[in-house]
């Protein structure tokens, strides 16, 4: 019968209710309040704080016209594509391949010292990352024993600082998730590989990666979409600065928002980088389409 | 599965427990409780003493009343966010709270305070309130709306120290930036490893920028930010070019720190706890609230400042009147504007200002009185060796023009000393370019050229 045919699909989609409900008022809530907000003048304090005017896309042209857009965008790439699509990615896959090869004490302390990065909670890492490289940080000390000059990292080169310090702190994510890919590599694949004469590079390149490039574009999104939206590293080493030297969009959301009180174009920055992880999203969703048989 | 289904149960609970945490209170009881949102630091206790005292006392004097106290350990910039937030909504807006005078006026425009007149008018202390510091709690409509805790004033601090091993005489009083530039010049020959004159710049010390710092230096050239007679910003003016030309010449000559270090955001405590008290700094321009870390249960306790420090009123360009600039800020109690029980909560906040506890917490942060009776104490005239020099500069201060476009203005005069003193512009482009940001933040039609 077709309603009690239809009652027992109502019925199968039941426990997945609350999740999608959640879902609904803690992601999708928060998204489209942030664009409405984005199309007004809302501000944190001033007339304009509680009845907010409604200005259409004013804030989208005003953030065309910022000088510092597209530098901030810029950075972002450049944040995203060296410490997460390079950095973590590359690093994590390198670390897997040779943990399997390396002895089990060699393995596990090296593991060990990747992971603990990725255990402390973000605040934490970035007060370390900052200890690290900041004037009296360790990383002048140690480079001093060796009779180099001080360098303010920080204030020199923030981008490499902040990029080497979020490669620290995620390259773990990206360990985990190719040795259990790893695991998944068929041995007879790579031992028939071997007896037919290909090298170690070849068999990496002709037979694993092949084999777990489902893993490569799943590990690629979420590290993707992770270092898009990172924040309290960069905000607790640089703030930004200096001169806006290392402000990238979610940097420069916070400070339109919040320090300058202008909540309506500091929603459209964060409009503009919720597109970006939507753009990258569905691209990489695409791509693990096409993976499936 | 039974070891699952606790797990499941527990983490419920937890989920529930930390939903209700969240609740702001029961409502039931909510009507006699005033919630009372005010800043608590590690090295700024003053405020929460004072309030811990005035709960004491009223919840003593008013049976059934609760005063729930919300201490927001956060620093000057992100206690205004976290209130302007917790403002934005009926529900989590305190009753009473610790507001900064800069924000007052703008805040008065968003509707989040209530207006005092009526009540202050029955409030006998109001009349022993300085009448400077009253205009401060004022919005554009002239009504008052907060009430002043205290004012500060800016100064020049030096170390004495310092000064006689360069053969500098005490005390010293410059009379122009040239005099300044000189001295500076002989501690710098003197001894080397000496810092011989810090100024406040960049973005990184924020509102220390303007306040210590850059404003010291514009307002002593007859220029101004703003101008109130038309109510427009000033741009184009040569006081503005001049004062950034000063801060690199303090920078290039390497009289002040370098410019990384002057970018770290936490330089001020170095300047407290450890340049002064280690005789490592000349001079630097800072707030009258200075003793306030040096003295006995400040975060940098230093027994000998009253000894070693001096303090100089900071001179005008050339020396024209009135000889001297200084900057006042100040912090003050107000009521929120959706309070459900205004009377009780503007009660509160008369306990929390009378004369007995604002003596302590101006005694205790080094504020300049603004309670006339406050101020005769002996207790406050004696609080610290340089309580009469600072405030006698009430005379000649000046406060920021507190509109709500004023941090944006801000950010880019904090920009343009940035610019300046890390060499990637000179002066005058550097005031080009705060001139464009200006006229692009209020519009062309609100600056003049002056």
């Amino acid at each position: 019968m077709p309603a009690h045919h239809r009652r027992r699909q109502v019925f199968r989609y039941l426990p997945v209710l609350p999740a999608v409900l959640l879902l609904l008022v803690f992601l999708a809530g928060p998204v489209l309040w942030a664009f409405h907000a984005s199309l007004t003048n809302a501000g944190l304090t001033g007339r304009h704080a509680r009845n907010p005017e409604w200005v259409g896309l004013e804030n989208y042209q005003r953030l065309l016209q910022d000088p510092v857009f597209p530098l901030s965008l810029a950075l972002t790439v450049l944040f995203v594509a060296g410490s997460a699509v390079l950095g973590q990615n590359v690093l994590g896959l390198a670390l897997a391949v040779l943990m399997r090869r390396a002895r089990p004490v060699v393995s596990a302390t090296v593991g060990t010292a990747v992971v603990a990065a990725w255990v402390l909670p973000e605040i934490v890492a970035a007060f370390a990352a900052y200890a690290f490289f900041s004037r009296d940080g360790t990383l002048n000390q140690l480079l001093g024993r060796f009779g180099a000059a001080e360098t303010d990292w920080l204030y020199a080169v923030p981008m490499a600082a902040v990029i080497l310090a979020n490669v620290w702190r995620g390259t773990a994510f990206s360990m985990l998730v190719y040795r259990a890919a790893l695991n998944g590599v068929p041995a007879e694949l790579t031992e028939a590989a071997h007896v037919d004469g290909a090298g170690a590079w070849q068999r990496l390149a002709f037979i694993t990666l092949p084999v777990i490039r489902g893993s490569i574009a799943t590990n690629l999104m979420l590290v993707t979409l992770q270092t898009l939206a990172v924040f309290t590293l960069i905000w607790v080493m640089t703030a930004g600065g200096p001169a806006n030297g290392s402000t990238t969009l979610p940097v420069l959301a916070y400070q339109e928002a919040f320090k300058f009180g202008d909540i309506g174009y500091g929603t459209a920055v964060a409009s503009v980088l919720i597109l970006i992880g939507a753009l990258f999203g569905a691209a990489y969703l695409r791509l693990l389409r096409e993976q499936k048989p | 599965m039974l070891r699952r289904a606790s797990k499941t149960v527990s983490l419920v609970a937890a989920a529930v427990l930390a939903l209700a945490a969240c609740t702001p209170g029961n409502p039931a009881d909510g009507n006699r409780t005033i919630k009372v949102a005010y800043q608590k630091t590690d090295s700024f206790t003053a405020l929460d003493t004072m309030f811990q005292d005035a709960k004491k006392e009223f919840e003593t004097a008013n049976q059934g009343v609760t005063i729930e106290l919300q201490p927001i350990q956060a620093n000057d910039d992100d206690y205004g966010t976290k209130l302007a937030l917790a403002l934005r909504s009926p529900s989590t807006a305190p009753d009473v709270f610790y507001e900064d005078t800069f924000k007052v006026r703008s805040d008065v425009d968003a509707g989040y305070l209530l207006n005092l007149d009526s009540r202050l008018k029955g409030w006998g202390d109001w009349e022993k309130f300085d009448d400077g510091a009253k205009e401060a709690g004022k919005a554009d409509d002239g009504g008052t709306y907060a009430v002043p805790l205290g004012t500060d004033t800016r100064a020049i601090w030096y170390n004495k120290k310092v000064f006689e091993a360069a053969g500098v005489g005490l005390p010293w009083q410059p009379s122009s930036w040239q005099d300044i530039l000189d001295t500076a010049r002989k501690i710098k020959a003197s001894s080397p490893d000496v810092i011989p004159f810090n100024m406040y710049a960049g973005k990184g010390t924020g509102e220390g920028t303007v306040m210590q710092g850059f404003y010291e230096l514009l307002y002593g050239t007859g220029s101004g930010l703003y101008d109130p007679e038309s109510k427009k910003w000033v741009v184009g003016s040569a006081g503005f070019k001049d004062s950034l030309a000063f801060l690199q010449t303090l920078y290039k000559e390497k009289l002040a720190v370098a410019p990384a270090e002057a970018l770290d955001p936490n330089i001020w405590k170095k300047v407290f706890g450890e340049w002064f008290p280690k005789a490592k700094l000349g001079a630097t321009v800072e707030g009258s609230y200075a003793p306030s870390f040096w003295q006995d249960g400040g975060s940098y306790a230093w027994p000998g400042y009253g000894q070693e420090m001096g303090v100089a009123p900071f001179p005008t360009q050339n020396g024209g009147a009135p000889g001297a600039v200084s900057m006042s800020g100040g912090w003050t109690l107000a009521v929120g504007a959706e309070t459900k029980q205004p009377d009780l909560a503007f009660n509160f906040l008369t306990t929390a200002l009378n004369a007995k506890n604002s003596l302590a917490f101006t005694v205790a942060s080094s504020q300049i009185a603004v309670r006339a009776d406050v101020a005769a104490d002996p207790g406050y005239q004696s609080a610290n060796p340089f309580m009469k020099d600072v405030s006698g500069l009430v005379a000649v201060t000046k406060f920021r023009p507190a509109t709500s476009d004023y941090p944006r203005i801000s950010a880019a005069v904090q920009e343009a000393t940035e610019a300046v003193i890390t060499g990637s512009r000179t002066p005058e482009q550097a005031a080009a370019d705060y001139d464009t940001a200006v006229a692009g933040i209020v519009g062309g039609d609100k600056t003049i050229r002056k």
